[in-house]
């Protein structure tokens, strides 16, 4: 990285050419913004695969019986479903794609602390998708079990799951690095004058989600090895033949993948409380308290595992401590939304846009995070324990919630990311077509669960046809809405109108740089005066 | 391992250095301390297979071990005072020792895994799997997995001082920039440390 003539300040980092030409200027790239991009474009990639699954499993389940596959496919289908959208879409989505684009900019930085860490991150993730498809494309099978690689099924299986586990097991890897990576960005690379409590929200829940990275991954990570070991040379540890407990290993799952979903959600909110007060033009209500949550929600995380095991053999005593705890995430949960609808009162709101995704995700947030109490009390939980109705829950918290802030991030940011406005008109239509889909394709799983739809099968009774229906139809709907966005953000990054520097006057410190910004970011790193805030308005 | 790709970075800072590979660190006692809680878990439910597996283990090649590893990790602490004091020849001087402590562990444990495979005891033996009850079974099982995870860690810790030790004759880590050194100096301690709970746990207790 030593070059000689320094980097010039009116280029943009799309336009740069440094010592590689073509795709080489991308993949060798260190530039925290094209990194960002590299990964949204193989995250766009993998979504499309989730997606084509996603689809074919709704298309199975419009009518009972077999449709168009046999369940040992559908088994397969949302395992690999899960795993991609899990391990390669919503975990690393925001941190990865817009926390390595903004947060080095927000807090006023060149880059982050570490790079070429970061690019390494980038490899390990591609590296960790390829070995996750050659689980689907080589060997006896694809994988069965489920994303969750329970065991003693993940042993006893003959699919071909190992490469999926090693997948897996490299993808955390990435996430660690990209989490070190941040902690130590923000700890050491904010701008002079900006302290603690002025750093913006968006890098403050990247903060929080940092940290949940570091520390619960390698438990996860370890556990996969087990299971791998297990199945190569039989080491007994999760065995009962030999042994071991199964439950332990969900134990040990659990400890690192519950954990995992605040690392999904913590950026979410990060942005959604971004762009609620610009498009108010208030300053955030209570930006202690939105902090202070994200960090509790981040603590309290940890420490609720075993509400995914109430049914799976463990004492009273546990199973109401961990529904205790349960609840108690739901506190700061529900303070950031109070901060933020409080934030639009009496504002002159821009409903632009991004708005109407970050009222949209409250909306879907809530729903998700209602249900998510019915499942979090013990007695409710066992009557709706592995039904349709956990898969609209964790799909309303985990696609609402991570979905709709990253579309939302998405067009918050694209006119900086890629100096172009998108057509306004096209991304309102795709967005109504994606939320009624939305809506359309989960709220009927809700009802299913309660009748007492199991989830994971191919195959239900006579009596569920119709919700199905329903359901199968909102997934054409939301994926049409999808097709909208996806093409209107492609033509624009080409074609669309030149993007001011703020288009939509916002006061954090990404909207003082040129759009797109330029290699370096600044040419003078900003300081942050006493008076200076990120939400003065 | 940020401090092999940073060195030559213009905005270098030492702090940050540090501070990544104490982050570092901390994932790495919590890969660990994921097999310590199912090795606890598993003590728990079987205490008398436990003891009597733990007879096979010979301690004093274990106690050797120790040793090889404790006066090993001050070795390469007090490389990083030698490079302080600008003494670079005895820097290297300490480090190759280092490099052959850390070899002689190596070649330790394979003898004593040599041993073990010679009874006929490896994870799915038939020895193993027929002869034993199931607590001997999970304490070789986690035996082999813990060992070996950390001799793993081991061949890492000699391939990052090696490093250490080129960038050390080149000059490149020097007095002023000492990071890379003291990164892999504290990366050894912390395979030490690891090392420091394995052997009572195996060895020891009775």
């Amino acid at each position: 990285m030593q070059t000689a003539t320094p980097v010039p300040h009116d280029v943009s980092y799309l336009d740069y050419q440094g010592k590689y030409k073509g795709i080489f200027a991308w993949i060798f790239s260190t530039d925290h913004k094209r990194i960002a991009l590299l990964y949204l474009y193989s995250m766009m990639t993998m979504f499309t695969v989730g997606v084509l699954l996603g689809l074919a499993m709704k298309l199975e389940l419009i009518a009972p019986g077999r449709t168009i596959m046999g369940p040992q496919t559908y088994n397969s289908l949302f395992t690999v479903h899960g795993v991609i959208m899990i391990f390669m879409i919503v975990i690393p989505g925001l941190p990865a794609v817009f926390g390595n684009f903004m947060l080095p900019i927000m807090i006023g930085a060149k880059d982050v602390a570490f790079p070429r860490i970061n690019l390494m991150s980038w490899y390990f993730y591609v590296a960790g998708a390829f070995l996750v498809l050659a689980s689907v494309l080589f060997g006896n099978g694809t994988p069965d079990t489920g994303w969750t690689f329970y065991a003693p099924y993940s042993f006893k299986t003959g699919t071909n799951l190992l490469p999926a586990i090693f997948g897996a097991f490299i993808l955390g890897f990435s996430s660690i690095l990209t989490g070190l990576n941040f902690i130590v960005t923000i700890h050491r690379m904010r701008a002079p004058g900006m302290t603690w409590f002025k750093m913006p929200l968006f890098p403050w829940s990247l903060y929080g989600t940092a940290w949940i990275q570091l520390l619960a991954t390698p438990v996860v990570g370890i556990t996969l090895v087990l299971v791998a070991l297990e199945r190569i040379f039989g080491i007994g540890v999760f065995d009962p033949a030999l042994g071991g407990d199964p439950v332990l290993y969900q134990h040990l799952f659990w400890i690192y993948s519950h954990p995992a979903v605040y690392v999904m959600i913590l950026p979410a909110m990060g942005a959604i409380s971004e762009i609620i007060p610009t498009f108010s033009q208030k300053h955030i209500f209570g930006y202690k308290a939105i902090i202070a949550s994200t960090l509790a929600i981040a603590f309290v995380g940890y420490f609720v595992w075993g509400h995914h095991m109430f049914t799976s053999g463990m004492s009273g005593t546990a199973q109401y401590t961990f529904s205790v705890l349960t609840f108690l995430v739901a506190i700061p949960s529900a303070i950031k939304v109070f901060n933020w609808i409080s934030t639009m009162h009496k504002a002159s709101i821009n409903p632009d846009i991004p708005f109407l995704w970050a009222i949209s995700f409250i909306f879907v947030f809530m729903i998700g995070g209602f249900s998510g109490l019915v499942l979090g009390a013990l007695a409710t939980n066992v009557y709706v324990h592995d039904t349709a109705f956990v898969v609209a829950h964790f799909h309303f918290i985990v696609f609402g919630g991570v979905g709709f802030s990253f579309f939302g991030a998405i067009h918050y940011w694209f006119p900086k990311m890629f100096g172009r406005m998108y057509d306004k008109v096209w991304a309102k239509v795709g967005w109504a077509f994606f939320f009624v889909g939305f809506l359309t394709l989960y709220s009927p799983m809700f009802y299913l669960g309660m009748m007492g739809m199991p989830r994971r099968y191919y195959d239900y009774l006579p009596e569920f046809h119709a919700a199905n229906i329903l359901s199968s139809l909102g997934s054409w709907v939301m994926t049409f809405g999808l097709l909208i966005i996806v093409i209107n953000l492609f033509r624009s990054a080409k074609n669309g109108a030149i993007a001011p520097m703020n288009p939509w006057n916002g006061k954090t410190l990404e909207w003082t740089v040129p759009s797109p910004p330029p290699v370096e970011n600044y040419e003078e790193i900003p300081v942050y005066g006493e008076k200076d805030g990120p939400y003065e308005y | 391992m940020e401090h092999v790709t940073q060195h030559s970075d213009p905005h270098f800072d030492q702090e940050a250095s540090k501070l990544g590979m104490w982050l570092f660190i901390f994932t790495e006692l919590l890969l660990f301390g994921g097999l310590f809680i199912v090795y606890s878990i598993y003590r728990f439910l079987n205490p008398e297979s436990f003891q009597l597996a733990s007879h096979e283990l010979n301690p004093v090649i274990g106690a050797i071990n120790t040793i090889i590893l404790l006066v090993s990790s001050m070795t390469i602490a007090m490389s990083t005072s030698a490079l302080q004091k600008k003494n670079k020849g005895l820097t290297v001087l300490l480090l190759e020792i280092t490099i052959m402590l850390a070899l002689i562990f190596l070649i330790n444990k394979y003898f004593e895994w040599g041993v073990k495979f010679e009874h006929g005891i490896w994870p799915g033996s038939s020895h193993l799997v027929n002869d034993m009850s199931k607590g001997e079974i999970l304490f070789f099982g986690l035996y082999f997995v813990m060992t070996g995870l950390h001799a793993l860690h081991i061949i890492v810790g000699m391939i990052i001082i090696i490093v250490a030790l080129r960038r050390v004759q080149k000059g490149t880590v020097n007095p002023d920039r000492p990071s890379l050194l003291e990164n892999a100096g504290l990366y050894w301690h912390l395979v030490d440390l690891i090392w420091i709970f394995l052997f009572p746990l195996f060895y020891l207790i009775h």
